[in-house]
């Protein structure tokens, strides 16, 4: 289990060091005037692009700016935007709200849909079922930038439930409505697949062996098949935190939340290269670690499991 | 038990009209409580004077400080910070400041902190963004030296010899002359524009180098200072300076709220989480009269919206080929449908923004005429495809769509709309001289003068002149006007330049910007002005 662990660990650096590279390669080429970009359409006058170029090293090659940031990476410096603020500071900003915001929708996702993939698998064809099936449907076909607003209009400025924007430092009830929306892109999958993989292990020999040999119906589920259906939702769900942070783009633009989504998407728009591969290189720490417990979590769910 | 009853009732009584007279008491002290309005913007680039050329930043500081000049209802100049303002030969200013100005930090504001403020933002390597405003001020090429082998070649421009522009000089504690480099008329005006605000002794770490964190919370001299500090992506927030001198501003405070997205300021405005949006998305503009009411405002802006023709596009070259495209174009049925209103139809090379404005001065080619349009086309042999360049993260497609189908059902053409994805890209393209087609272009002024839009858009060097337009007649009437006695004979001058374009179209005029603002219930007097900016003194609590 060790052995394994330090090995993941060993794979995760090298993952790190070759995501970061392509990423900034990608914002290199991508670049094409970074500081007209800034500018918007106004004019840039000579003197200042010269004094600009020079700050933010835009003249050199590419091998000697990766060298730069990479220097500065490895002693925990992010380095500055073009807008000349600590890149460090823009993260400690945005990092907590948009993990508060992911761990909601997550918490939000997993209780809708383990839930109601449960119920749905043991009662396949009830009513329930069915209409949880409409239902997702739905959500599958509703992109979030019709939902975010949507939710926004109807909670938020017409019933008045719930406030209409988050803002920077938002509360657990502001972060409600963003999060449910968020949580919608996920819960759809998510119950169909706890559904499926429920509906599997009811007709494993197993479960009837439990069951001939007595077991009340309560611990058949809630031991026997929950425990061996929650393997592909824990692999789904790990995956699915990721994306969330990644893909709060559009929740966080709708309900003002400065978070990661926010700032990559500005990153990306000002061709800020420093800022895109900070962001990023964080977002591929947080996908390793997460895939790496969710593998752990196998060990745990299923003894049958061993790592060496 | 029965005893107890009317005991319970007592109390019960008692507690109701505390609790009532406590409101009471609450709703008497709210009075005094002070009253802050908040006002929706985007993330400021930066907050230091010099460096601030975008709305954000801007709406910003005209709150913490106070102009040498600002603009009548009528653009033009009036003194505010400014005792007078006085020149014989339009080369030599005199400013006189007012005395009793101080910054938020109680530092007397003196010809000193305009000197070092303005040599600062022109010195080259301090890299200011709007530096070449001071370009006509004598000694702003000694600040920044040409690169000796251009912009890509291996060498370094020099450092310059001197921080200190030569045409600043101080006479006493509260005058200073500014000597330019050529007469300019219009030098008045140009001195309201933010990048001329002057800044503390405080401001500078040494000198001529501002203290890096000054911008987290900028000293002014202006109606409000900062409370607190700049919280990026989040707020803003400015309170009512005591000392300030001038007119005092009706409101205790301002929120800035920074959002990232004009809909979600709209949204907060809609549920009463925000008092002004000075700019309502066009998404919004078909329910917003409704949800308003009478708070949902319009105003004119400066914006200038046109579309450009790349001199070096041979099919293009003809004046009756670009005359007739303008003349193909609905520009009210672009600005009813698409705009809803928002903007309006420009008919002029300039914005009614400024003084010398003229309605329809560019004639007939602006005037919707398809018949005559197609006649002229064909007559003239204008190209078999038109095509128009727009960056594609601006909001561009669905007119840049709306006009290329106008051009093709009134010029019988094909006609495609191709986005670029950013501003940068499609400047890359036109260095390239490749075939981009027209552009589209805009133009937010600085100052109110007609040389404002001339200059840059059109005079041979203008720094925004992207289709490389040059006639050395307007370039001429452009200098007179500039070195004109007074400013009623600059314009004079700047209307024959302005007569030049109408007959060389070297770009279509398309439309006016507007702001389209809406405010909540609790503020009223809400005015958004030309520059976009709300009027912070009018602004005033709704009871």
């Amino acid at each position: 289990m060790f052995r394994y662990f330090v090995r993941r660990v060993l794979q995760g650096v090298l993952t790190f060091f070759g995501a970061t590279f392509i990423v900034y390669a990608l914002m290199f080429a991508n670049q094409t005037d970074p500081l007209q970009a800034l500018a918007g359409e106004r004019p840039l006058p000579d003197n200042v692009r010269q004094a600009l170029t020079e700050r933010y090293h835009l003249d050199d090659p590419f091998i000697v700016q990766y060298g730069h940031y990479m220097r500065g990476l490895l002693t925990g410096d992010f380095g500055v935007s073009l807008t000349n603020r600590k890149i460090s500071e823009m993260m400690s900003q945005a990092w907590p709200v948009t993990i508060r915001l992911a761990v909601l929708a997550m918490i939000i996702a997993v209780m809708i849909s383990v839930t109601a993939g449960i119920i749905s698998g043991i009662r396949r064809g009830g009513p329930f079922d069915t209409v949880t099936l409409v239902i997702t449907l739905i959500l599958l076909a509703l992109p979030i930038v019709v939902l975010a607003p949507l939710a926004q209009l109807l909670f938020g400025i017409q019933l008045k439930w719930f406030p209409a924007t988050a803002g920077a430092d938002p509360g657990l009830f502001q972060l409600i409505l963003p999060a449910a929306v968020l949580a919608s892109l996920v819960i759809a999958t998510e119950i169909r697949v706890t559904r499926a993989s429920v509906a599997e292990n009811l007709r494993a020999d197993y479960v009837r062996t439990a069951r001939a040999k007595g077991l009340s119906k309560r611990r058949v589920i809630g031991i026997h098949v929950l425990r061996n259906s929650l393997i592909p939702v824990v692999t789904l769900i790990g995956l699915d935190l990721g994306n969330l942070m990644a893909g709060a783009i559009v929740t966080e633009g709708v309900f003002n939340i400065p978070g990661v989504g926010f700032n990559l998407f500005r990153g990306i728009r000002t061709e800020d290269g420093p800022l895109v591969v900070g962001f990023v290189s964080i977002l591929v720490i947080v996908f390793i670690v997460v895939n790496l417990v969710v593998d752990l979590l196998y060990a745990v769910l299923d003894p049958r499991i061993r790592y060496e | 038990m029965r005893g107890h009853f009317p005991l319970k009732m007592a109390v019960g009584a008692t507690a109701i009209m505390l609790l009532v007279a406590g409101c009471g008491g609450g709703g008497d002290d709210s009075g005094d409580e002070p009253f802050v309005a908040s006002i929706g913007i985007g993330e400021p680039q930066h907050l230091i004077p010099s460096n601030t050329t975008e709305s954000n930043g801007a709406e910003v500081l005209a709150a913490l400080f106070t102009p040498l000049v600002d603009f009548d209802a009528n653009n033009n100049p009036v003194l505010v910070a400014a005792e007078s303002i006085e020149t014989q030969d339009n080369k030599v200013w005199t400013i006189k400041l007012k005395d009793g100005f101080t910054f938020h930090n109680g530092e007397k504001v003196t010809a000193d902190n305009y000197i070092n403020a303005w040599n600062h933002a022109a010195y080259g390597p301090n890299g200011m963004g709007g530096s070449y405003f001071f370009e006509r001020i004598e000694g702003y090429d000694a600040l920044n030296p040409q690169d000796p082998d251009g912009e890509d070649g291996p060498q370094k421009a020099p450092t310059p010899a001197t921080n200190k522009l030569s045409g600043l000089a101080k006479v006493d504690d509260l005058t200073f002359t500014v000597t330019l480099k050529e007469p300019f008329s219009g030098w008045r005006s140009v001195m309201g524009y933010t990048v001329f605000y002057p800044l503390p002794n405080a401001a500078w770490a040494s000198e001529g180098v501002l203290k890096e964190d000054f911008e987290e919370a900028p000293i002014g001299n202006g109606p409000f200072k900062m409370k607190g500090k700049w919280e990026h992506d989040s707020k803003i927030e400015v309170e009512k300076y005591d000392a300030y001198p001038g007119e005092k501003p009706k409101v205790d405070g301002i929120l800035y709220k920074i959002y990232q997205d004009q809909k979600a300021q709209y949204a907060d405005l809609s549920s009463g989480a925000l008092d002004v949006v000075t700019s309502i998305p066009i998404e919004n503009l078909a329910s917003a009269p409704t949800d308003l009411g009478d708070r949902f405002k319009k105003s004119p802006n400066s914006v200038f919206q046109f579309v450009g023709f790349p001199t070096f596009l041979p099919q293009y070259s003809k004046v009756e080929v670009r005359k007739a495209i303008s003349m193909a174009i609905n520009r009210k049925e672009i600005t009813d449908t698409i705009f809803r209103g928002s903007q309006a139809p420009a008919t002029s090379f300039v914005s009614p923004a400024v003084a010398g404005y003229r309605e329809n001065s560019c004639g007939e080619a602006c005037t919707f005429d398809p018949v005559k349009a197609k006649a002229l086309y064909e007559q003239a042999g204008g190209p078999k495809q038109i095509k128009i360049t727009y960056n594609a993260d601006g909001g561009h497609k669905a007119w840049v769509d709306a006009t290329c189908n106008q051009l093709k059902t009134n010029l019988g053409v094909d006609c495609v709309g191709v986005g670029e994805p950013k501003f940068a890209d499609l400047l890359t393209k036109l260095e390239k001289k490749e075939d981009v087609g027209l552009i589209r272009l805009g133009w937010i002024m600085d100052y109110p003068l007609m040389e404002n839009y001339l200059g840059p858009l059109y005079s041979t060097n203008g720094s925004s002149n992207y289709y490389g337009y040059s006639n050395p007649e307007f370039d001429n009437l452009l200098k007179l006007g500039s070195a004109a006695p007074t400013p009623e004979e600059a314009i004079k001058y700047w209307q024959q330049a302005e007569d030049i374009l109408a007959r060389d179209m070297p770009v279509i005029p398309l439309r006016l910007g507007q702001n389209v603002y809406g405010h909540s219930e609790r503020v009223k007097n809400v005015e958004v002005d030309r520059f976009s900016k709300v009027d912070l003194l009018k602004l005033e609590p709704a009871s």
